[in-house]
């Protein structure tokens, strides 16, 4: 078990429960000491994943390997990998020094407790050794529950929606905990969760999962600002999608939208087919104005009318419709609450971004795809 | 991790094995006698010829006694009911933190021996007793009127010994029913029982129905009740008559005929009664 | 007058309560009994004699409760291993054949008594095999198993199977989880299965009497007496169960309390 060591590969790796296919032969490959997570809705498969790479779940063909190891058909407690449960699944009935020592103590370690104390300082729990789990808060069992498996130095630590029980606060200092800590043991995480603030906060590099398989995989910061589909394009944060025709090809792209020409880098553009989804964050665009040409220079531009302006403290939004566009292609505009500003309710407007913040996708696919609210309809 | 497929046998196998050997086999060999030709004797032992005619002796000597069950156990099932519904709506829904105590005094009673406790109500209702002694003198009992040894004292002592059996389904079902869905039928101007009758009944049913089930079937068989509260004519039940061929008489084949009767009639009534409750009122 | 109507349902529910609990008085009134002539079961006059030798004067009665108490311990342990491990069996895995299993544990509880007890009868007695002490004791864990993988089943299901997964991926191997996880969480659901099934045992008569030959357990001698005229000794001892059960199961519940209590401390 010792000698197993190194990356992370998942290879055609497939689950079926039945007819449904809960994972449909994926490919990941996840560098030792990385900070990884699988995110996307629930029923995507990423449990379902991350319950095989326990041995939770046999898979129904593919290869799980850590270096050169096979480990898919092991037994969860011949792997040397090992979870923080979703709602922690601390043993009720074992005080915290106990739930933290079980790894040790079934391997057959004869003085646990100074590696106990070491790790219950780790996650400042010191003081609360002899109490049981049901003594202890939320974020206090989540540390329990990470300490517990630590404290066995696996190739690889897999948190289950780690914190999905704790309130919104507590949330936000795990995640910069969980980063901290990860960081300092230096081990392999992977994280499955469906809040893409989380995966993005604490991951290196992220797989967005969508029924079973990979959507895209690559840095938070990749996926956000340059989404290969649709379902990661209104996944991960929002977007505006408008149907594009794609006019000329060359280092630029040009694309037609409703007889306005937008300019996209070819490098942004994810696909080869003429009809295209134009996507562009609705934090990247600038609003003013009609006659303020003070944006003029940033490429891509817009006229239209506010429809709706509301203010939401850290932001301004306004819905606003450009004529001759469908009606549910109305653009999205986020703007920081630096100054006061100057538009209205109503007003014409001059809408403008950097083509390099554009990206366009394939027109195949569903616009909705992974748009929260358009899916809870 | 269900790699080793014949591990949850291994488990079974010890139990499944003990209940195939001295609940199967024995239901077998029940029906095999019940065929055997009825001149034989334990001594001299039995010929197996299939003789059906066991059955029809068994029927047409007996029917009244197998009649006699059904008709007090079904009363007293019905009777149950009506006692223990209230019982375990107020430790269901009403009791509140002594809902725990009430449930351990639910069971208490049935601590002591089932034989002692139908011994006492032959001490209370016996002719003597001041309890008949008071029913006659305000007159409902008429002047040497007597309760022992007559079907009523049966069907209460049926009723009383499988009480605990209908409380605790319908308390388990009961305590399943959010308070507020009763004070929200109250909201929505429905009148107490109309919210009893409306919200509270159909989501005990599975309770109703087990609790009924888990009464009438042991009412059915027994013949304790029958034999010490009942006299020596019109409260004879199947279960006394079983228990006398095979003991008494040793009459195994018309004996073991009886019996297989009851269970098939019990079967076919038990199973009938799911089907329809399950199709009519669980739903 | 609305102080009734408002708690008329917990006044009726106390009233069939203390139904319940009348012949429980009688037969502990009836235990301080000393009674004018054998055949009476009248209140005579009050002694504490039954309780103080419960064995001179029913000579037969000591022997028939021993009998009952060694035939409830042996049966009580059968039935509570063969029940658990089938309730684990059938919480814990997929397998095929388990509507089977599930049925073979359902037909006992819904047998009447008299058949369970007359059909082992003709199965003893066509294989010849001698009826007493060993017959009652199969017989016993026959019918306490299904009650068993009933009350284990239930509080398995209780269960958040993460627990039994959490374990074994902190390297327990399937022996280790049961026995450091599975095990001392099932334990109260185990301890009430194994008090149904002594109680069942203890108290039964109707499957024993088929079964019993010439052995005499304690609801036998209850039954034999009830045509020959009625120690009172026999109510110490009917007293005594109801006593020593009732203590057992209220010292569950202040454990059980205590453990809550601290843990929500």
């Amino acid at each position: 078990m010792d000698q197993i060591g190194g990356d992370l590969r998942l290879v055609s790796l497939r689950k079926e429960f039945g007819d449904f296919v809960a994972v449909d032969n994926i490919d990941i490959l996840i560098p030792k000491g990385s900070f990884f997570a699988l995110l996307g809705p629930s029923g995507c498969g990423k449990t379902t994943t991350l319950r095989m790479v326990a041995g939770l779940e046999l898979p129904t063909a593919g290869q799980i390997l850590i270096g050169d190891h096979d480990i898919a058909s092991l037994k969860p407690y011949n792997r040397p990998v090992n979870t923080v449960f979703q709602s922690y699944a601390l043993f009720p009935h074992l005080d915290i020094y106990e739930n933290v020592a079980f790894g040790l103590r079934r391997r057959g370690v004869k003085d646990v407790a100074t590696q106990v104390e070491a790790m219950l300082s780790l996650v400042e729990l010191d003081a609360f050794a002899r109490r049981k789990p049901s003594q202890l808060s939320g974020g206090q069992q989540q540390r329990v529950a990470l300490a517990r498996a630590l404290i066995n130095r696996p190739e690889v630590l897999l948190l289950d929606e780690p914190l999905g029980a704790l309130d919104l606060k507590l949330r936000r200092q795990m995640q910069l905990e969980l980063k901290r800590i990860q960081t300092e043991v230096g081990i392999t995480f992977v994280h499955v969760t469906h809040d893409q603030e989380e995966a993005m906060t604490m991951a290196d590099t992220i797989a967005v999962m969508n029924q079973g398989k990979v959507e895209q995989l690559g840095s938070p910061m990749d996926l956000y600002e340059n989404p290969k589909t649709t379902f990661v394009a209104n996944f991960l944060g929002q977007s505006n999608l408008l149907t594009g025709e794609v006019m000329d090809r060359g280092d630029f792209v040009g694309v037609k939208v409703w007889g306005n020409h937008i300019k996209i880098p070819a490098s942004r553009v994810a696909t080869t087919n003429a009809k295209v989804w134009v996507g562009v964050r609705p934090e990247k665009i600038y609003i003013s104005a009609e006659s303020n040409h003070a944006h003029d220079h940033l490429g891509n531009q817009l006229i239209g009318t506010v429809l709706e302006r509301s203010y939401i403290g850290v932001s301004t939004q306004f819905i606003v419709e450009i004529p001759g566009f469908l009606d549910d292609e109305k653009i999205m505009v986020f703007e920081q609450n630096v100054d006061a500003s100057e538009v209205k309710a109503g007003d014409r407007v001059r809408i403008s971004w950097d083509p390099s913040h554009t990206f366009a996708l394939d027109a195949k696919q569903d616009a909705y795809a992974g748009d929260v609210l358009a899916e809870a309809e | 991790m269900t790699s080793k497929k014949w591990v949850p046998y291994l488990l079974l196998a010890p139990g499944a094995l003990w209940l195939a050997l001295f609940f199967l086999t024995p239901m077998f060999n029940l029906g095999a006698t019940s065929l055997y030709d009825p001149s034989g004797s334990l001594e001299t032992g039995y010929v197996m010829n299939g003789h059906v005619g066991n059955y029809v002796d068994a029927l047409s000597e007996y029917w009244p006694q197998f009649l006699r069950s059904f008709t007090f156990a079904a009363i007293a099932t019905v009777l149950a009911l009506i006692i223990a519904y209230p019982l375990a709506y107020a430790i269901a829904l009403k009791s509140g933190q002594w809902k725990n105590i009430l449930l351990i005094l639910v069971i208490a009673p049935f601590f002591t021996s089932f034989l002692l406790r139908t011994l006492a109500w032959t001490a209370i209702l016996g002719d003597n007793s001041s309890f008949v002694h008071f029913l006659q003198n305000i007159h409902i009992l008429p002047e040497g009127g007597r309760i022992l040894a007559t079907p009523f004292a049966v069907v209460m002592g049926l009723t009383y010994n499988f009480l605990p059996f209908m409380t605790l389904p319908l308390f388990t079902s009961l305590e399943k029913v959010d308070p507020r869905l009763i004070e929200a039928a109250g909201d929505l101007y429905s009148k107490p029982f109309n919210g009893f009758h409306r919200v509270v009944l159909p989501l005990s049913m599975p309770g109703v129905v087990a609790g009924t089930l888990l009464t009438f079937i042991p009412a059915s068989g027994d013949y304790i009740n029958a034999q010490l509260l009942g006299g020596i004519k019109d409260t004879t039940m199947i279960g006394n008559v079983i228990d006398r061929a095979f003991l008494e008489r040793g009459a195994y084949p018309t004996a073991a005929a009886l019996s297989f009767l009851l269970m098939a009639a019990i079967v076919i009534l038990v199973a009938s009664y799911v089907k329809r409750a399950g199709t009519d009122e669980l739903v | 007058m609305n102080w009734i109507r408002k708690n008329i349902i917990m006044i009726v529910g106390l009233l069939v309560l203390f139904y319940m609990f009348i012949p429980v008085f009688v037969v502990i009134a009836l235990s301080f009994n000393e009674p004018k002539s054998r055949l009476t079961y009248t209140f005579d006059k009050f002694t504490f004699d039954n309780w103080l030798h419960p064995c001179s004067g029913a000579e037969a009665m000591c022997p028939a409760v021993m009998v009952s108490l060694k035939i409830g311990l042996i049966s009580t342990i059968g039935a509570t291993i063969l029940g658990t491990l089938m309730a684990y069996a059938l919480m814990r895995y997929r397998f095929r054949g388990k509507g089977v299993a599930n049925l073979l544990l359902f037909l006992p509880m819904a047998s009447p008594e008299v058949v369970l007890g007359s059909s082992l009868l003709t199965l003893f007695v066509s294989a010849s095999f001698p009826l007493g002490f060993w017959t009652i004791l199969i017989a016993h864990i026959m019918f306490c198993l299904s009650f068993v993988v009933v009350t284990v089943k239930a509080r398995l299901a209780g269960m958040d199977p993460r627990l039994e997964q959490a374990a074994m991926d902190l390297y327990a191997n399937e022996w280790q989880t049961f026995r450091r996880i599975t095990l001392p969480l099932l334990a109260p659901g185990i301890a009430s299965a194994a008090l149904l099934s002594f109680s069942l045992s203890f108290d039964d008569f109707i499957v024993t009497n088929f079964n019993s030959g010439s052995t005499v357990t304690f609801p036998m001698f209850v039954w034999g007496s009830a045509q020959r005229g009625i120690p009172p000794q026999v109510n110490v001892i009917g007293s005594a169960v109801f006593l020593i059960a009732l203590a057992i199961v209220v010292l569950g519940q202040i454990i059980g309390a205590r453990k809550r209590k601290a843990l929500a401390a």
